[in-house]
């Protein structure tokens, strides 16, 4: 636990795409993810930064029903669901669990990464609680979060980190309401509020960064969250091979800017950097908006500029603000 | 052995001090919270070696609970009515996952209205969980029976989690004379550590809580079931080597002065001890009556019962629970399927009694056996009936 503790230094690693090559991954193929998941990308990454003993928790949502169908588990390290709300308080008994056996000798394999994945359901909403509570307690875990922007295991439904206008199926889009009318909590930033010692946001598009963070996560000594951004194209409604095109054009518009918080220092990471650094290299919400289906009714029949306006002011606003806070 | 005069709260923290396990994880509510509070006191005063996690719910009390079993290691929590509501989901996740935690429920009202006082719905409800359910008459059977709870949970024929349920207030807050169990002694009982292969272990992967389809779903659910009859051989090989180790007898269906009775009342928990006080008063006045008392609820002794039942011409079935629009109470619907096609039909009065921690005294229990035996003289059952509520 660092919480209240000495400032500890936290090195994120600097990893180049060719030393990776050759790093293990721990989860396989054969898993029932849809063809173009990006879920499956980043748990593929997630774990290419394992280098100890290492179990998972993994809330209900797709990649857990997907990964683990009976008799079968694409997992190759200790893997446990219990339900949808709850992992990190599952992950808060292991970890004391784990603690207090050491203690008594009846736990042998020594330091244990724990990592917990969550869906954007089962994160900015459902499981909020359980999170927060974990996190006030200073559990020595990893909490993952994987946002595809809508609870897509039981058929995409908004959740509270459904980006703003996109058409679910809870917030469809019709001829009065055009699609979700609110903006996604600042899920990053709640996390941060409870200052603990490292967040970070990534995309599977920048494998070398978001293994590197996450191996930082695992290092770090307390709790962790990661905001990792992973494409679902069946529930934003795009052609399943741009996956990781349009994870990585959210980074570009700045709708999911990729930094770090290290005991409270905000640091950007180099794709969102370069972006502060040359600000005309910021893509238009726009041209993002245009790509994906969720949004096809900002498009027609007519052109909702206004939306698109707001939206648009929204995302700067938030930048805005990150920009200031990591010094720029 | 230690004598000391304790509250039933009090009992169970020293049971769960004796057994010090690796992880406690607990939420307070009355009137379960003298025993999450005295364990911090242990826990802060370095007398167990246990992680004890203040979590921010009962939900993630049990959630923390089943993770911390999931690695191997001996888990202990209790609560109560609101609290066990709001755990319920992961309740079912504790038994399909096999984590043999023990959890120790003062009984009480479910809202609402909103009443702390004792009730035994809360854990009655428990029922098709796959819990071992144990109920307790005393402080002392509070103290030995937590202490059982986990010999018998973390059997490997077993391995489910056990609830030992005390009533609240009448149990949870009354002061009585108990034998301490010693450290030493409920770990020569139970076992230094707990031992499983069945666990997240990082030497030998394995995934956990997998989604079942129509096609594994039913064989995972039968596997409880299967647990659930094998829990019965150990439960009384359990209690037979306690009643070895300290000298107390204990029996999943308890009976006293059956003999010769005619008549008699069965009931779980702290009511036995009114009905057994009763039996004397009227054993004394030459009526030929006894005593069944429920230990073991799940799982459910039917023969034991049937056998019992065998002489006699009306059964009184008393409890401190209901199920609204359901064909009898809770227990006495369990008795009714027992009894149900074995032959052995006593005439039956329902009872529901206490909710909400009213008071139920033993003119109460003359009453009701008053009004049930002569119903019986006339050959009647006599369906539910609320004991005690007012027009
Ligand atoms: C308590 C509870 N409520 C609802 C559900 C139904 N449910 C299962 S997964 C899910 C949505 C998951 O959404 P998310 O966390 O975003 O993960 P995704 O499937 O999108 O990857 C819901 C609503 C459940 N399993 N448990
Ligand atoms: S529905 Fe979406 S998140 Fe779920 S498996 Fe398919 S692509 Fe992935
Ligand atoms: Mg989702």
């Amino acid at each position: 636990m660092n919480k209240g503790g000495a400032i500890m230094t936290i090195n994120v690693p600097k990893y180049k795409l060719k030393d990776l090559v050759d790093k293990p991954t721990y989860f396989t193929g054969g898993h029932r993810l849809c063809a173009g998941c990006a879920a499956g990308s980043m748990a593929r990454q997630v774990t290419m930064a394992f280098n100890k003993p290492t179990m998972i928790f993994n809330s209900t949502g797709c990649l857990e029903v997907a990964s683990t169908i009976y008799p079968f588990s694409a997992w190759e390290v200790p893997w446990l669901h219990v339900a949808f709300e709850n992992s990190a308080a599952v992950a808060s008994g292991v970890e004391a669990a784990i603690k207090a056996m050491t203690r008594k000798g009846t736990y042998t394999a020594g330091k244990t990464d724990i990592i917990v994945f969550g869906g954007d359901g089962g994160t900015y909403d459902i499981g909020i609680q359980a999170i927060s509570g974990a996190f006030e307690r200073g559990h020595d875990l990893l909490y993952i979060l994987y946002d595809n922007g809508a609870y897509m295991n039981t058929g995409i439904q908004r959740s509270g980190g459904t980006p703003f206008s996109a058409s679910t199926t809870t917030s469809p889009a019709g001829s009065v309401i055009p699609g979700k009318t609110q903006f996604r909590k600042p899920i990053t930033e709640i996390m941060v509020a409870h200052r603990i010692p490292f967040v970070a946001t990534a995309a599977p598009a920048y494998p070398a960064d978001l293994i590197a963070k996450v191996r930082a996560g695992l290092d770090v000594d307390g709790p962790a969250f990661m905001h990792i951004e992973a494409s679902c194209n069946r529930g934003q409604r795009f052609d399943p091979a741009k996956s990781i095109e349009y994870v990585k054009m959210a980074v570009e518009t700045c709708l999911h800017p990729l930094y770090t918080v290290i005991d409270g220092e905000y640091t950007l990471s180099r794709p969102s950097e370069r972006i502060a650094k040359d600000p005309s290299r910021k893509v238009p919400l726009v041209e993002f908006l245009r790509k994906e289906g969720r949004w096809r009714h900002l498009f027609r029949p007519i052109e909702r500029t206004d939306l698109i306006e707001r939206f648009q002011t929204e995302v700067d606003k938030h930048w805005e603000e990150l920009l200031v806070k990591s010094g720029f | 052995m230690a004598r000391i005069a304790v509250t039933g709260d009090d009992a169970v923290a020293l049971a769960a001090k004796a057994v010090n396990p690796d992880v406690v994880a607990a939420y307070p509510i009355t009137p379960q919270t003298i025993i999450v509070e005295r364990f911090a006191d242990f826990v802060a005063d370095g007398e167990v070696d246990t992680e004890f996690v203040t979590v921010e719910s009962e939900h993630s009390a049990m959630s923390a609970c089943v993770g911390a079993s999931s690695v191997g290691a001996r888990v202990f929590t209790s609560t109560a009515s609101a609290g066990l509501m709001l755990m319920y989901e992961i309740v079912f996740i504790a038994a399909s996952s096999r984590t043999p935690i023990v959890m120790a429920l003062a009984n009480r009202a479910i809202s609402g209205p909103i009443n702390i006082h004792g009730e035994m719905t809360d854990q009655m409800l428990l029922r098709d969980s796959g819990w071992i359910s144990l109920f307790c008459e005393d402080n002392q059977e509070a103290h030995d029976q937590t202490i059982m709870a986990f010999k018998i949970g973390e059997h490997p024929d077993v391995l489910l989690p056990v609830a030992v349920g005390l009533d609240g207030f009448i149990l949870s807050h009354a002061i009585e004379g108990i034998e301490k169990v010693s450290r030493e002694e409920a770990l020569r009982f139970i076992g230094g550590e707990r031992k499983t292969d069945l666990k997240l272990d990082t030497s030998k992967p394995l995934s956990i809580g997998l989604l079942h389809l129509q096609d594994y779903y039913m064989e995972a659910r039968a596997q409880i079931k299967d647990a659930q009859d094998r829990a019965k051989k150990v439960i009384l090989d359990v209690f037979s080597e306690w009643e070895t180790q300290t000298g107390r007898k204990y029996e999943p269906i308890e009976s006293y002065m059956m003999e010769d009775a005619e008549y008699a009342f069965i009931t779980m928990g702290s009511s036995a001890g009114n009905a057994r006080t009763t039996v004397d008063e009227l054993r004394a006045k030459g009526e030929k009556v006894g005593l069944i008392k429920i230990r073991v609820y799940r799982p459910f002794w039917s023969d034991r019962i049937v056998e019992l039942c065998k002489n006699l011409k009306g059964l009184i079935s008393v409890e401190r629970a209901h199920s609204f629009g359901g064909p009898g109470a809770i227990l006495s619907q369990d008795i009714k399927s027992a009894l149900y096609g074995s032959g052995i039909s006593p005439l039956l009065a329902e009872y529901t009694i206490g909710l909400g921690g009213r008071d139920t005294l033993i003119s109460g229990y003359h009453g009701m056996y008053n009004r049930a035996k002569k119903a019986f003289e006339e050959g009647k059952n006599l369906p539910i009936f609320w004991w005690g509520v007012r027009e």
